[in-house]
């Protein structure tokens, strides 16, 4: 990636005379970067754009949180339509295992003002490379159809079009699920990301729905799970609007993009490629933080 | 109603929000770039953001100043709005189709994002 900002002495020093229009213009296209590769990769903008303004930008990773996960939002949100048209998400299996999400949110958003800047870069660099390994795992498909008492119970069952036609699922273990769930809004809230391959974790591995399913619902959950720390993170000043506008735009604009792409290309080298970008990053974010320098 | 078409309707209704939120951020940026004057802002130390800008009523106070902040912050919360406004309407889905149990979840959800919206934290 192109930026004036490679080095760490010398960015300093160019960063500090860039105006205000070439610094928005270097975040912006830094976002459409992000929200790029966020999308072909599957993981969302904020894994991506959090280390870019940190590592590249210098911005101190509370105002980088705060920018991203209002891009964050907006990228959800926006492949919504898109999602439900496909007929694979499930708006009560999202809406109650929201409950979870959105509470682990707020103790995340909460724990952002405790936790040293250091251990929160530690902790986002650990979840980078948890992603980029969760991006290439294969997916067992041994889709349960054992009827689970309370998961039939809470309605936490549906059909999706399957290749041989409309294929029912019931949910399994519930408790681990939500559990999940939690950890999933927690890490959301705390480091200003969708924490898809969590949900993904929570849907796909503990409750045994098809991946489809888990993929599509757990975007539909992450601008809600996002929306519950958004509020808490600009009460607290997280959300500087200056570095908000060109994030929130550039992300939303390269994932449009990116999900254009994904339509009609094979991506898997492109995934590989990307991959490695986000190990690299996640590696150079831990190191950062044990260095003291985030 | 089913859930097919409550689903499709609140797609796109988040699609809406997030394209009138994305115009209002562009507007409030074309604003601010055009109004900076002097050094840019720094983010590399923490300082929190003007507390004028850090809850809905404040910012919507700042808005009759032309202030471009306020403009971008209006659209931010915009955006904030539209999953709270999926939430809502799935409460109303959920009602319509006399889903007890799940409109009590989607209004549980739909308090967990108000408290943290509307309280000062």
């Amino acid at each position: 990636m192109q930026s004036p900002c490679s080095g760490v002495d010398p960015c300093m020093l160019i960063c500090a005379f860039m105006s205000t229009t070439e610094f928005s213009t270097w975040v912006f296209l830094s976002s459409v970067l992000a929200g790029l590769l966020g999308s072909l990769t599957g993981l969302g903008g904020g894994v991506v754009i959090v280390p870019v303004l940190t590592l590249l930008f210098h911005v101190d990773i509370r105002y980088a949180i705060g920018a991203s996960l209002v891009s964050v939002i907006a990228t959800s949100s926006g492949a919504a339509a898109a999602y439900v048209r496909e007929g694979f998400s499930n708006i009560r299996i999202g809406m109650f295992l929201e409950i979870a999400t959105t509470l682990g949110a707020l103790l995340g958003a909460y724990l952002t003002a405790i936790i040293s800047t250091h251990a929160i870069g530690i902790v986002f660099g650990l979840v980078l490379l948890y992603s980029a390994y969760a991006s290439f795992r294969t997916h067992p498909h041994s889709v349960r159809r054992t009827p689970n008492p309370l998961a039939l119970r809470l309605k936490l069952q549906g059909s999706y079009p399957g290749p041989n036609g409309e294929e029912a699922y019931v949910a399994q273990h519930v408790p681990a699920g939500l559990s999940l769930m939690f950890l999933a809004g927690t890490l959301s809230g705390l480091l200003g990301i969708g924490s898809g391959a969590v949900k993904v974790l929570a849907m796909d591995h503990a409750m045994r729905l098809p991946f489809k399913v888990s993929t599509t619902t757990s975007n539909f959950m992450i601008g809600v799970t996002a929306a519950a720390s958004a509020g808490i993170y600009l009460s607290r000043g997280y959300i500087p609007p200056g570095l908000a506008m060109p994030v929130m735009l550039g992300v939303l604009l390269g994932s449009l993009v990116g999900s254009r792409i994904l339509m009609k290309a094979d991506v898997k080298t492109l995934r590989l490629i990307f991959a490695t970008v986000i190990v690299l990053l996640g590696i150079e974010m831990i190191y950062n933080s044990v260095a003291g320098r985030l | 109603m089913n859930d097919q078409k409550l689903e499709l309707l609140i797609g796109h209704l988040l699609r809406i929000g997030v394209t009138l939120a994305a115009l209002v951020v562009f507007a409030g940026g074309v604003l601010y770039l055009h109004q900076s004057r002097g050094p840019r802002p720094d983010y590399s130390s923490f300082h929190g953001e003007a507390q004028a800008l850090r809850s809905p009523s404040g910012i919507l106070k700042s808005l009759p100043s032309g202030n471009s902040n306020a403009l971008i912050q209006v659209g931010l919360l915009l955006l904030i709005a539209t999953p709270i406004a999926r939430v809502i309407f799935a409460a109303i889905g959920f009602s319509l189709e006399r889903d007890w149990f799940y409109t009590a979840v989607s209004l549980i959800v739909l308090s967990i994002l108000l408290y943290s919206l509307l309280a000062d934290h």
